[in-house]
């Protein structure tokens, strides 16, 4: 990686990220190298999308296709989707059933630990030709990662490294996790977009908290969510992650009036024809109506009113990310709470009344940028310097969290950086 | 009700028509009284999974998204372009004519460049309402559930 090194960082405390890190080939290939085969977690899928034994799931680590699937016994396996043999793609479907995974190209057949358990003429035909004797299927298996989960939500990585999930995810980000998934779930479907940005330009959008309510302008129109309510931001202790939270009806009109001195700010839903659009029914004690967990690299557990998912950061080159949200209700919720979070995925997705922005908005970033790579951004809301907790969300300090543990992963950090 | 084919084919050229000049008042007003509009990804409907990109259960709920479209929505400029094809009417039951008609939109941006947005499959149930044909449930059924950037003007 010629060029890259800790000198790119004009500032120590991340609130410079030169354009490069967005637009640069070799980047993106240590990225997949050093973060998404190296010692991250990443979410893979819910356990809920493959209950039974055999159901499987295609999904992805960085660019690297796994699938995961559950065993005869209901351990749940993730491995490399690609046959040890010559390299192609074993299961070609996304999802289904199976008793073993057959690759198309010359029938390799593996177990749904992974483990390779048989390859056709293997002996050779009429006793020629074949694999030597001494060829060992035990070391020509799918490529396992290590899984782990919590409450359902199931990561994996590629590294033996890897600090324990728990340690990973540290005890904000878990108890969010946990709170979210605090009873079991039921899939209500899934939705994809493809933005022509770079990934990480998606990545730090969820730590974003300066753009939420100004970019989005329908929370604030519709008095779903402002920058005036209670909440803030919370990382874990290495910064990597954040939790951005706020709860509701903590403000008034007039006080969001006087701050966003915009008389289009408005205290109640009336201006709405269907108030359920907007409306917040508690699904516990706490009054949180919006929770986003941002866990590095590549998933975000979100809450916003009713709407519950857990999006995938997809990487798909340099210059195109894919969003992969999985929509989620709760097993146990009545007939009509679910019909309430189906109109509040309204709110979320690539035609979400309070989402669609973020789509257009990197994609600026990424096609103005690209010309320039040794300008920079500039990330100082909220203060530069010391990277902490906020308990307000007029803030991008958690961006340079994000940027801090990148920088460790790719070997770029600078002496003296801020961590 | 009768089916009368010129009237359904008039009513889906409109349609295309208003959206095209970005007359979503008006387009609006092509469906009853009591109406749904749906933008269903396929995998969701492959899988009988029940979550919509856009989910308008209610015509109220419609008419808030053309609001929110109108007052807060921000969304990449362009123009669209609604090509669709032959409609196949597939009965009528109860004054309800069943109708299914494929799709593509195109969009192009403000310097001319066209990219195929989306394709995919209306399958719609039409009414007759104060003498005028009228939508009484639209589900977009969307081949093309990997949206290039976001959706945000009606298909």
């Amino acid at each position: 990686m010629a060029g890259i090194d800790a000198a790119i960082w004009p500032a120590l405390d991340y609130s410079r990220v030169p354009y490069r890190l967005y637009h640069d080939a070799d980047i993106y290939e240590r990225e997949q190298e050093r973060i998404f085969r190296g010692p991250a977690w990443n979410y893979l899928l819910l356990d809920a999308e493959i209950p039974n034994p055999g159901d499987f799931r295609a999904t992805v680590v960085g660019e690297t296709p796994v699938i995961v699937n559950r065993d005869r016994d209901g351990g749940v396996h993730a491995f490399v989707n690609r046959c040890a043999h010559r390299g192609a793609l074993v299961r070609r479907e996304l999802s289904g059933n199976a008793t073993e995974h057959v690759c198309l190209y010359h029938q390799w057949c593996y177990g749904l630990n992974g483990g390779l358990t048989a390859i056709p003429f293997r002996r050779g035909v009429r006793g020629k030709g074949g694999l030597d004797p001494g060829f060992d299927m035990g070391e020509h298996g799918l490529r396992r990662l290590r899984v782990g989960s919590v409450n359902g939500a199931v990561f994996g990585t590629m590294s033996d490294a890897a600090e324990p999930l728990e340690d990973y995810l540290g005890a904000p980000v878990l108890g969010h996790i946990r709170r979210l998934l605090d009873r079991p779930v039921r899939v209500l479907g899934y939705n994809r977009q493809r933005i022509r940005a770079n990934w990480k330009l998606y990545a730090e959008n969820t730590r974003d908290n300066y753009h939420a309510s100004l970019l989005h302008e329908f929370l604030v129109t519709f008095g779903l969510d402002r920058a005036t309510q209670v909440g803030g931001v919370k990382m874990d202790a290495r910064h990597r992650h954040n939790i951005t939270w706020a709860e509701a009806e903590s403000d008034t009109a007039e006080i969001a009036r006087g701050a966003y001195n915009n008389a289009r700010v408005r205290n109640d839903y009336l201006s709405l024809r269907e108030p359920a659009l907007v409306a917040f029914l508690p699904d516990r004690e706490d009054r949180l109506n919006i929770a986003v967990t941002s866990v590095f690299p590549s998933s975000v557990f979100v809450q916003i009113s009713n709407s519950l998912a857990v999006r995938q950061i997809r990487p798909r080159g340099l210059d195109e990310v894919e969003v992969y949200q999985t929509m989620l209700g709760y097993a146990d919720d009545p007939p009509e709470m679910t019909l309430h979070r189906l109109r509040q995925a309204n709110l979320v997705g690539p035609a979400g009344l309070v989402s669609m922005e973020d789509g257009e908005a990197i994609e600026l970033v990424h096609h103005a940028s690209k010309p320039d790579a040794d300008r920079a951004t500039v990330i100082e809301l909220g203060g530069a310097g010391v990277i902490s907790d906020r308990d307000y969300r007029v803030t991008d300090v958690p961006l340079r969290g994000f940027w801090s543990y990148y920088a460790e992963l790719l070997g770029i950090e600078p002496a003296g950086a801020i961590r | 009700m009768s089916v009368d084919r010129a009237a359904i084919g008039d009513l889906y050229a409109e349609y295309g028509a208003l959206l095209d000049a970005g007359d979503y008042d008006a387009w609006v007003g092509l469906f009853a009284a009591t109406s749904s509009y749906y933008v269903v990804p396929r995998e969701n409907e492959v899988q009988g999974l029940p979550a919509a990109l856009v989910f308008c259960d209610s015509r109220a709920v419609l008419e808030d998204r053309i609001q929110a479209l109108r007052e807060a929505n921000k969304y990449n400029i362009h123009h669209d372009r609604h090509l669709i094809g032959l409609l196949r009417i597939l009965g009528e039951d109860g004054g309800i004519v069943t109708v299914e008609a494929p799709f593509a939109v195109y969009q192009t941006d403000q310097e001319g460049a066209t990219h195929l947005f989306a394709t995919g499959l209306y399958r719609d149930r039409l009414v007759s309402e104060g003498g005028r044909l009228k939508i009484r449930e639209k589900r977009v059924l969307l081949d093309t559930f990997a949206v290039p950037t976001l959706l945000a003007t009606p298909l």
